[in-house]
């Protein structure tokens, strides 16, 4: 039942790393919480815990979900598995 | 005594009925039973300490406020007052103030509750004089509230109120949404619920105004949390981009400040709130979730919470606030196993198995629940044992 990261609701497309840190080419176990069921995503970068994973390819201009929720847009394309953080997303704020 | 619910995951958790008490002259209930020392103003502190240093059993409250304020602010002061002195967690109160006008007007609010309330002005009179008078009365309130007596209370009696403080990323995971899964469980029980933090809900204030109950509090939660981000932009330097998300925010993973304030969010599950209310305000529409317009700062958000009447406050903490306040007793969680294994002192309920996967979100809500009815019935909080008595007034500008 270990788990390497937690997706909050089904449709996010990041996950959060829950463990010290994942390696590339980690396979990870995923665990959504919304539903309780589980997915494995292979990493592609080195990712510290409480930071996010991307679990889909995304390209500049799409929407982070998380919590089922908008939380910023991608400004720099972003591979499956890749670190998902400020340098390739950015708030819709301002 | 138990009741059961099915729960949205299909599994039935035993939800107790009722809790032990003390019911009040005013139909409310109250999970403690204090005697306090109310200072009308700060220069009535030391009078108040003296009281409560002499008779055993009261509760001083001293605070920084109370002179030259006006308008709104000054509303907000006496609502503040009356609002902590008719708390039901408040058997008895003893209020000192420099003057008598302003001094009685709190003793008068205080004493629609019913409760024994008694003011008494420094003035002419002086601090000696005053302590022995108030001295005097005090110990015959906490002579007559030791005899109360805790007796079975409805659960539609406790009042909950909830900010997280501290917050980190297992906040948003774990500690969060666990309060949110019990507020999942006890909104049907009929209790009365609060969340506040306008400012810490920018970012999601879109989806957080979709959770009202009719379209009037949706539009006045917008109303409301307009109101701070114009305050904002007319104070701030910049657009809070260098300062929201916090650099130890996004040291931790936050990238954005809409994933900040939807990890806040978390913390009201699937309820949807039924009024917005001012600072300090009684809730009037019965029970269900309201939201208050509070700072994001602990101890006022717990002082303001308190003063409209709430009974018993869970605070999910990541990295591990200590926050405490005299009359409404604070629950602590937190899902971080380094703040647990740290500074467990200040934890009452630790939910870190969650991500371990040990514990379930369901589970994780019933454990903060079987926590707060332990707590309702008598068991000291970590804060109210570590001595935190954090009272602090919110004060909306300067004083004339």
């Amino acid at each position: 039942m270990a788990t390497d990261i937690i997706i909050h609701d089904q449709k996010d497309n990041v996950g959060v790393v829950v463990i010290e840190k994942v390696t590339p080419k980690q396979d990870c176990e995923c665990w959504i919480m919304e539903n309780d069921s589980s997915i494995d995503i292979q990493s592609l970068d080195e990712i510290p815990l409480g930071h996010k994973i991307a679990m889909a390819d995304l390209k500049e201009g799409d929407t982070i979900l998380k919590y089922g929720h908008d939380i910023g847009k991608v400004v720099k394309s972003i591979k499956k598995g890749e670190h998902v953080h400020v340098h390739n997303v950015k708030t819709k704020k301002w | 005594m138990f009741t059961t619910l099915k729960q949205r995951s299909g599994r039935i958790m035993e939800i107790p009925k009722s809790f032990l008490g003390y019911k009040r002259e005013n139909g409310r209930a109250g999970t403690r039973n204090h005697v306090i020392i109310l200072p009308v103003d700060d220069i009535s502190n030391a009078c108040a300490e003296a009281v409560a240093n002499n008779i055993k059993g009261t509760i001083a409250l001293p605070h920084s406020y109370g002179r030259l304020q006006f308008g709104a602010d000054l509303e907000l002061h006496f609502r503040t007052m009356i609002g902590t002195g008719s708390n039901p967690n408040v058997a008895a109160v003893i209020v000192i103030g420099i003057e008598p006008k302003w001094t009685k007007k709190i003793v008068d609010g205080i004493a629609k509750t019913g409760k024994p309330v008694e003011g008494f002005h420094i003035e002419r009179t002086g601090d000696i004089g005053t302590v022995m008078k108030a001295s005097k009365k005090a110990q015959e309130f906490v002579m007559w509230s030791s005899e109360k007596q805790r007796e079975e209370c409805a659960m539609s009696d406790l009042w909950i109120s909830v900010k997280c403080g501290e917050s980190d990323t297992t906040s948003g995971l774990a500690a969060n949404p666990t309060v949110g899964n019990l507020m999942d469980k006890l909104e049907p029980m009929g209790v009365h619920l609060c969340f506040g933090e306008t400012s810490e809900l920018t970012g999601a204030e879109k989806v957080c105004a979709t959770r009202g109950a009719t379209k009037e509090a949706s539009d006045k939660f917008m109303k409301t949390w307009s109101a701070y981000n114009d305050f904002i932009l007319k104070e701030a330097t910049d657009d809070l981009s260098e300062s929201q998300p916090t650099a130890g925010n996004i040291a931790g993973g936050l990238t954005t400040i809409e994933e900040k304030a939807f990890g806040n969010f978390q913390k009201i599950g699937n309820c949807k709130f039924i009024d917005v209310l001012e600072p300090a305000e009684e809730p009037k529409k019965g029970k269900g979730l309201y939201f208050m317009d509070t700072s994001s700062a602990a101890a006022e958000c717990v002082t303001l919470q308190a003063a409209a009447g709430f009974n018993i406050h869970l605070f999910p903490t990541g990295q591990g606030n200590i926050v405490g306040n005299p009359i409404e007793p604070v629950i602590k969680l937190t899902a971080n196993p380094l703040t647990v294994k740290g500074m467990g002192e200040h934890i009452d309920c630790d939910v870190s198995k969650i991500l371990s996967r040990e514990m379930n979100m369901s589970q994780a809500g019933d454990e903060l629940i079987k926590t707060t009815m332990r707590v309702a019935n008598g068991r000291l909080t970590c804060a109210e044992a570590l001595g935190h008595k954090e009272f602090v007034m919110t004060k909306l500008y300067r004083s004339a």
